[in-house]
């Protein structure tokens, strides 16, 4: 009577799931980290905690932060120039980034390198990428001194592991055929890619770029507050840790989302003009 | 005429490279940084590192301490994005495109996004370090705050890409809001729901090293203990743990990644 | 009385440009009923505005004896239970198996906890295989929507909407993303529901001489208005050119 194509389960109902691999893998996936969740919040160190006071407590923080924000350990002038200060340790960071990024990710493209070189490096950008930019930055204050030359460095590393991955993915997209017909030219390397790589992608390179700068200034803040870089985000933790400032913190917060979100707002322009898909 | 647009977009690039080098020198000195010395501490860090940075077997025996304190962390992580994720969620669905239930609603949830994420984690920690205390709820905290910024926006692209048109495929057949959600609108978004949490685990790993430093939690705390003891080798030890989870979750999300997208 | 009657429907979206005129027509049970019209004139718009997936500016959408333009939320969504739809771009969602899109259709019967739950009921699942055979791709009932070719993914569109047990299905553009082969079997499926099950058929087509072969009846929609309203007989060059503003002989070259 039935068709043969029809499947059944054993209690006799119809299956409508096809019950392939993706289905079991995205189930236990979910599942997993349910289970891992709920061990995570059984394992918490809870050490002195009232979550009721505390969340008054917070609450009422916030108010006064974001209601009453106010400076009073700085002036406008200094308040300028720190943020500045943490803006520039971001453009540093990024520049240099860029510079080294393009040729690393020259010779990692796979279609534009040797195929050991091009692992080579995609392994060395991977272990660089895993340490957090803090344990980076403190790891050369201890060598360079704690300032603006270990943040610079630290947050370097890591940008320029980011925009290494994403500068090779760009290249490695590059049309085949024009590197062909540039190669049965005669045309060498440099030139391949002067004239054809880099007209093709520089738009993608530079959306890359200014969406790392957008990273790197909330790094920047971090690394004033973690690793005593300076800037803002050194008198944040001066304000919050040391004075208990709770206006002044706000002030600051105020003062770093607004560049955050003037960054945000181009960053999506640029990405709306120039790649509207791709956002990792 | 071409010529013309030729020598324009010559003059273009001279413009913005001749600027990006201002703006290189003028962050220089507002930063005291000297080009020459920076390079040249890379290489005598790189040589400070090889001589100290060695995990000898005296540091094994505090294996078990840091491996606790980064198990920790891990599962810090984990909790803050799945729970953040469930919050994302819903602001997702109010601020998508697709299945925005009014306007108002939808700019308020792309309000709390933008605010959520653009207040850096640092700033989260600070403030909530103020009332919660050194406990691994003020980490927690942070890290779910930043990452419902991060996975709502996401979250919000993924249900757009999908598109409107099963949406409006069901409505036709009279199914009713959440009938759709559920039936439609998840199953084509879960994917690379499920792939854009994986990714936001690998980076709040990360995040909670940092967070833990001001925090004094998890991995980030053992780090910075060791760190101020000038205990050398235990850095390293910490560090290379830290490198060993990063790498093996990614391994493992790219994994997953691969059989579901 | 007819299965449809819409009177005086007017609809212009935030520019002042009308998108609809004052349309009036009808239809009746098991009727094939053609729209035809150049791009932009409106087609698309008036479809949508019959199960109002687009609400029109005034005007009456008389279907089964009430105006669906008056219907409460509840109501409305009862209506649409009786009217399937089926589109250009099949409108399914690809990641799910070809069962579960046409099992979609029976959400309307179904309050949202049941549908939530996904609770199919076997005679539905069993029906739902009946019409896949009808359409000639139960061997596929398992595969995800995205590994279909777009002819059989708008056989499981069609689907979708005869699961609903409609009295009106309205297709829009059903044919205009796939090749000629399987254009010619979607247009010969929806011509054997209207005449074997009476189902009536509301189809947007562009290709006149598609709906010259098909239709009972055809509707010229020309910026907004209809032009033309009658047999396909009746359909001749004059008419064509009140259409689309230009002879067929000056379309096919164009």
């Amino acid at each position: 009577m039935d068709s043969v194509y029809v499947k059944r389960n054993k209690a006799g109902r119809i299956n409508i799931k096809a019950g392939n691999k993706v289905n079991s893998v995205i189930n236990t996936t979910v599942i997993s980290l349910t289970l891992l969740t709920v061990i995570a919040f059984l394992l918490f160190d809870y050490t002195g905690l009232d979550i009721g006071r505390a969340v008054v407590e917070t609450a009422s923080n916030l108010k006064t932060m974001f209601l009453q924000p106010a400076f009073s350990h700085f002036t406008w002038r200094e308040g300028l120039y720190q943020l500045g200060v943490t803006i520039s340790l971001a453009v540093l960071a990024t520049i240099l980034g860029a510079i080294i990024a393009f040729f690393l990710a020259l010779w990692s493209a796979v279609n534009l390198s040797n195929r050991w070189v091009s692992k080579a490096i995609k392994i060395f950008v991977a272990f660089i990428r895993a340490v957090p930019t803090v344990l980076w930055v403190l790891i050369f204050a201890i060598a360079a001194g704690l300032g603006s030359e270990a943040a610079i460095l630290g947050m370097l590393f890591h940008s320029v592991a980011y925009l290494v991955k994403a500068f090779s993915e760009a290249f490695e997209e590059v049309d085949k055929g024009m590197l062909e017909a540039l190669k049965s030219t005669g045309a060498g390397w440099w030139q391949t890619v002067t004239h054809a790589v880099i007209p093709s992608t520089s738009t993608y390179l530079l959306s890359w770029t200014f969406l790392r700068f957008e990273i790197n200034f909330s790094v920047a803040v971090a690394m004033g507050a973690a690793a005593g870089a300076g800037g803002i985000g050194f008198e944040l933790f001066m304000a919050s840790g040391f004075y208990f400032d709770l206006r002044e913190v706000g002030f600051i917060t105020y003062a770093i989302l607004l560049v955050a979100i003037v960054l945000e707002m181009m960053s999506t322009k640029l990405k709306q003009r120039y790649f509207p898909s791709a956002v990792k | 005429m071409n010529e013309n647009t030729f020598k324009k977009r010559k003059l273009q690039t001279t413009v913005f490279f001749i600027a990006i080098i201002a703006v290189s020198f003028f962050s220089a000195s507002m930063t005291d940084f000297n080009l020459i010395d920076g390079i040249l501490t890379i290489p005598s860090a790189f040589i400070w590192m090889g001589e100290n940075l060695i995990i000898t077997a005296d540091t094994l025996s505090k294996l078990p301490n840091i491996m606790e304190k980064l198990i920790e962390t891990i599962f810090m992580s984990i909790a803050a994005t799945t729970t953040a994720a469930i919050l994302s969620f819903f602001l997702g669905v109010a601020g998508s495109k697709t299945t925005a239930v009014n306007g108002v609603l939808s700019a308020f949830a792309r309000l709390i996004a933008s605010f959520a994420r653009n207040i850096p984690v640092v700033a989260w920690a600070l403030i909530l370090l103020l009332s919660f205390g050194q406990n691994s709820m003020t980490g927690f905290l942070a890290l779910f705050v930043g990452t419902v910024g991060f996975l709502t926006r996401a979250f919000i692209e993924s249900i757009d890409e999908a598109g409107i048109s099963a949406f409006e495929a069901l409505t036709a057949t009279g199914a009713t809001y959440f009938q759709i959600v559920a039936k439609a609108v998840i199953p084509q978004c879960l994917p690379q729901m499920i792939s854009w949490i994986l990714f936001m685990i690998e980076t709040n790993i990360r995040s909670a090293t940092l967070v833990g430093i001001l925090t004094g939690t998890g991995i980030g705390y053992a780090f910075d203990l060791y760190y101020k003891m000038l205990d050398y080798q235990a850095v390293a030890l910490v560090t290379l743990l830290i490198v060993v989870a990063v790498i093996m979750i990614e391994l493992l999300s790219n994994h997953v990644r691969k059989v579901i997208l | 009385m007819s299965l449809l009657d819409v009177r005086g429907l007017n609809k212009s979206y935030q520019t002042d440009a009308k998108v609809l005129k004052d349309i009036h027509f009808t239809a009746e049970t098991g009727e094939f009923l053609s729209i035809i019209g150049p791009s932009g004139a409106g087609k698309s718009t008036l479809l949508r505005c019959l199960n109002r997936l687009v609400e029109a500016d005034d005007g009456e959408v008389i279907f089964d004896g009430q105006d669906l333009r008056q219907l409460k939320k509840k109501q409305l969504r009862e209506a649409r239970t009786n009217i399937g739809m089926v589109f250009q771009h099949y409108n399914l969602v690809p990641r799910l198996t070809v069962i579960e899109n046409v099992l979609h259709g029976r959400f309307g019967y179904k309050s949202t906890f049941q549908g939530v739950l996904a609770r199919f009921s076997e005679e539905e699942k069993e029906r739902a295989f009946y019409l896949l055979e009808k359409l000639g791709i139960e061997a596929h009932a398992y595969k995800r929507c995205d590994q279909l070719s777009g002819g059989q993914q708008q056989r499981v569109g069609i689907c979708r909407a005869l699961i609903q047990d409609p009295k009106l299905i309205l297709c829009d553009e059903p044919i205009a993303s796939l090749d000629p082969h399987s254009s010619k079997i979607i247009m010969d499926y929806l011509k054997s529901i209207s005449e074997e099950m009476g189902i009536t058929c509301i189809v947007n087509l562009h290709q006149v001489e598609v709906a010259q072969s098909y239709s009972d009846r055809i509707i010229g929609l020309n910026d907004g208005s209809i032009v033309f309203d009658g047999s396909n007989l009746q359909l001749d060059q004059i008419y064509l050119k009140r259409v689309y503003g230009m002879s067929t002989r000056e379309l096919i070259t164009v």
